[in-house]
């Protein structure tokens, strides 16, 4: 049976947003504030090179020149950066562990309880033979754990593949001629305002590379969450695959719960060479708020996959449904001809939550294509707002793009905002816009429950079919969490 | 099986039912027969517990128990089948995926452990067969893109697969060809037996000549104006409902 079906039990199971809770692993943390001294801290921290220093030191120049921008539909008090701690690290990473025996049981202990496949403690061991419960395939997870990579599995098998999968700071020690070809090639320091204080100030993050032809033999996953109170995460992800080469990378996170707005603003690049093909898939949960909003996680991130390559693919897929504020557009630039860009995207706000989220896709090649799903699901007092930007540049004859948005409305006190942009400076572009907004409607709940259906799983089974076309794009495993996600989120979100 | 007694209700504020008393014994079949807009819709949602409907006096009992006082979903586990006169689409629910979560709700209601997923597949086979659809068809969206046919018939579908104990179905042979007719009439008689009742809503004597049923009930604005046995059918359909209004008129005096 398909996804979609696969997941009657795991519907009604574990309903509960079980991420609420705190690790007391000594923290290794730097006193709250943001100078060239506390960049010099973490660059040392990392054992970085002089010329890694200095491209730090250069972003953080130009982070100070800039404002944070003020068109997003959001609504937040000032963000205080002179308050939040830049740098934080669980004490035990400082003698990085061997073997999984090594690593602080306490982690392990916040891997079980967050459920994530880590607790596979056999496929986490990399034990011959182990399987992934509910598909069978192999997965790679890298933890980040607070800002330090903990755990990495699956090196060997890796490695015998020719893939480097592994944190941005070893990446930065152990292949620094990769890493200084890439980094910033896709988000410049400079991008913008989020991307250029991510620049200064990265703790960690991943470095994949995929080699020339190679198809990399399993899924490579990082499950990462905030730890440490009051202390921003600033995440910072290249992802390079060479020629002809094939890789999906999923990403994931909860956050325990606090009372304190953090922020995090991460950095994805991607760069996809000729018939190279990336599939990125984000389940993302970050604690949203109570009720009123507090303590919500602010979520500004800059995505952005380069299809460098002719004949290049690069697809993000994601699940929003956490974090107080997201403003996150997740893009393509389909430099080489006959490239593809997608973007599936399932957000949803709830309580006081805000996104503002979507994608841009930007058009040089000739016959570049791109699709672009975007569902929206507001329930309570959830704002949220679709910016898509289609960019056909001059040269980018034929051209296609397909945009469907469609929001979901529960109840009446919530919002859904749809701004589409259109810049076509080709004639030969064909762009198609379809976009729909409705209501979880009476005639839809009441046919649900007069076939037995509660209330909450008629609403669970309305929107999980609303959400179809990008949970299908989703990997399996994935899809089945989305789900229950989703199912967790919009719990009592009706009445 | 079910005895409602002087119904009264209404929506925003404008009465539709009118005192409606109606016995349905186990195991019989009633048509509720009536002109548009006298409320047989109406008394149908409002048996099924649909909430946008005012119960202002009156009551219901559905197997002993006070049905107007349970949720749409709990009178559904408890039995309470309704086949909608307009079916509504669910786009990306298959319809097997609402049927299977449908039957395990039922089942958590008893306290039963879920159905096997091998179990469902085949009964839902062999009752997809009897009302000429394809497992294609259930597995697409609930209604999606289905014809008013298809929607009839997949009503029968469900019908059957959760087999209900009061199967209320809301002119569910309206606009339907000869072929279709005979797999809803054929459904509805599949299920009959001495513990199911069935209340058909029709305009039509011809899904009586299938059906026949136990009584005839006729409602004229918000109440019921005549009972009879299947002869009625013939009656009204010589006549019309052209007789009703001194029918009333001798009902209330
Ligand atoms: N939701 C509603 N809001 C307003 N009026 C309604 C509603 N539902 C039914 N009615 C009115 O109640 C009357 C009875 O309708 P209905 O029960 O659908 O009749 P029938 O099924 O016998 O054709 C009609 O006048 C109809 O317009
Ligand atoms: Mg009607």
């Amino acid at each position: 049976m398909a996804a979609h079906e696969q997941d009657v039990e795991q519907l009604v199971a574990e309903r509960e947003y079980e991420a609420g809770f705190v690790t007391d692993l000594e923290s290794d943390t730097v006193a709250p504030g943001l100078d060239e001294d506390v960049i010099r801290f973490i660059s040392n921290k990392k054992d970085e090179p002089q010329w890694m220093l200095d491209w730090r030191l250069e972003a953080f120049r130009q982070w100070k020149q800039m404002k944070m921008p003020t068109w997003p539909h959001l609504h937040y008090p000032p963000i205080d950066f002179q308050k939040i701690s830049y740098y934080s690290a669980p004490k035990s990473a400082a003698d990085k562990p061997k073997s999984l025996d090594e690593v602080d049981p306490k982690l392990l202990e916040t891997y079980e309880k967050l459920g994530i496949p880590l607790r596979e403690q056999e496929m986490l061991a990399g034990v011959e033979g182990a399987q992934y419960p509910t598909s069978g395939s192999n997965v790679a997870v890298d933890a980040v754990f607070d800002s330090v990579s903990v755990a990495t599995t699956f090196k060997d098998k890796l490695a015998d593949a020719g893939v480097i999968f592994c944190s941005i700071s070893e990446a930065i020690r152990e292949y620094p001629e990769l890493v200084k070809k890439h980094l910033g090639t896709v988000v410049p320091r400079g991008d913008n305002f989020f991307a250029a204080l991510n620049s200064a100030v990265f703790t960690d993050g991943s470095f994949v590379l995929i080699p020339k032809g190679v198809r990399c033999p399993m899924e490579l996953s990082t499950y990462f969450r905030i730890n440490a109170e009051n202390t921003g995460q600033f995440e910072r992800t290249l992802i390079v695959a060479e020629e002809g080469s094939h890789v999906s990378y999923l990403e994931g996170c909860t956050a325990p719960q606090r009372d304190e707005n953090q922020l995090h603003a991460a950095v994805v690049e991607l760069v996809a060479e000729d018939d190279a093909e990336i599939k990125y898939s984000t389940v993302q949960n970050w604690y949203p708020g109570d009720e009123n909003g507090k303590g919500g996680i602010y979520n500004f991130v800059t995505k952005r996959g380069d299809c460098r390559g002719d004949r290049s693919k690069i697809s993000w897929t994601q699940v929003e449904t956490g974090s107080a504020i997201t403003w996150k557009y997740p893009s393509c630039v389909l430099n080489g001809d006959n490239s593809v860009g997608e973007f599936y995207s399932v957000a949803v706000t709830r309580g006081m939550q805000q996104a503002d989220t979507g994608t841009k896709m930007i058009h040089v090649g000739k016959n570049t294509k791109s699709t672009i799903i975007a569902k929206g699901i507001s329930a309570a007092r959830g704002e949220q707002a679709y910016r898509g930007l289609v960019k056909i540049l001059p040269s980018a004859t034929n051209a296609r793009n397909f945009t469907q948005c469609d929001s979901l409305l529960i109840g009446d006190k919530c919002g859904a905002h749809t701004f589409p942009y259109v810049e076509s400076k080709n004639s030969t572009a064909k762009l198609e816009h379809e976009a729909t907004t409705s209501k979880i409607g009476e005639d839809q709940m009441f046919y649900c429950q007069q076939r037995g259906l509660s209330e909450e799983d008629a609403v669970s089974l309305i929107v999980n079919g609303f959400c179809k076309d990008v949970f299908k794009e989703l990997p399996m495993e994935f899809a089945v969490e989305a789900q229950k996600l989703l199912n967790v989120t919009l719990e009592n979100a009706v009445g | 099986m079910i005895s409602i007694k002087n119904l009264h209700a209404e929506v925003e504020g404008k009465p539709i039912l009118r005192g409606v008393d109606l016995e349905i014994p186990d195991g019989e079949v009633h048509a509720i027969m009536g002109p548009n807009g006298s409320g047989k819709s109406t008394l149908a949602s409002i048996l099924a517990g649909r909430e946008e409907y005012e119960v202002t006096q009156g009551s219901v009992t559905y197997k002993g128990q006070e049905l107007l006082e349970m949720d749409a979903d709990e009178r559904a586990c408890e039995g309470v089948f309704l086949g909608f006169q307009y079916p509504v689409e669910i786009p990306g629910v298959s319809n097997l995926y609402l049927l299977r979560a449908a039957l395990n709700a039922r089942r958590k209601y008893r306290g039963e452990p879920e159905i096997d997923a091998v179990d469902f597949m085949q009964m839902a086979q062999e009752k997809i067969g009897h009302v000429g659809m394809s497992m294609e068809m259930a597995k697409r969206g609930v209604n999606e893109d289905f014809s008013g046919g298809e929607k009839k018939r997949n009503e029968i579908f469900q019908m059957l697969m959760l087999e209900p104990n009061l199967a209320i179905l809301d002119e569910t042979d309206s606009g339907l060809d000869i072929d279709a007719l005979k797999v809803v009439s054929d459904g509805i008689n599949r299920l009959r037996s001495p513990e199911r009742s069935v209340v058909l809503v029709t305009h039509y004597k011809r899904l009586l000549e299938h059906c026949v049923p136990d009584r005839i009930h006729v409602l004229y604005q918000g109440q019921i104006v005549r009972s009879g046995g299947p002869e009625l059918a013939d009656t009204l359909e010589a006549e019309g409902y052209a007789n009703l209004e001194t029918d009333e008129a001798a009902a209330t005096s």
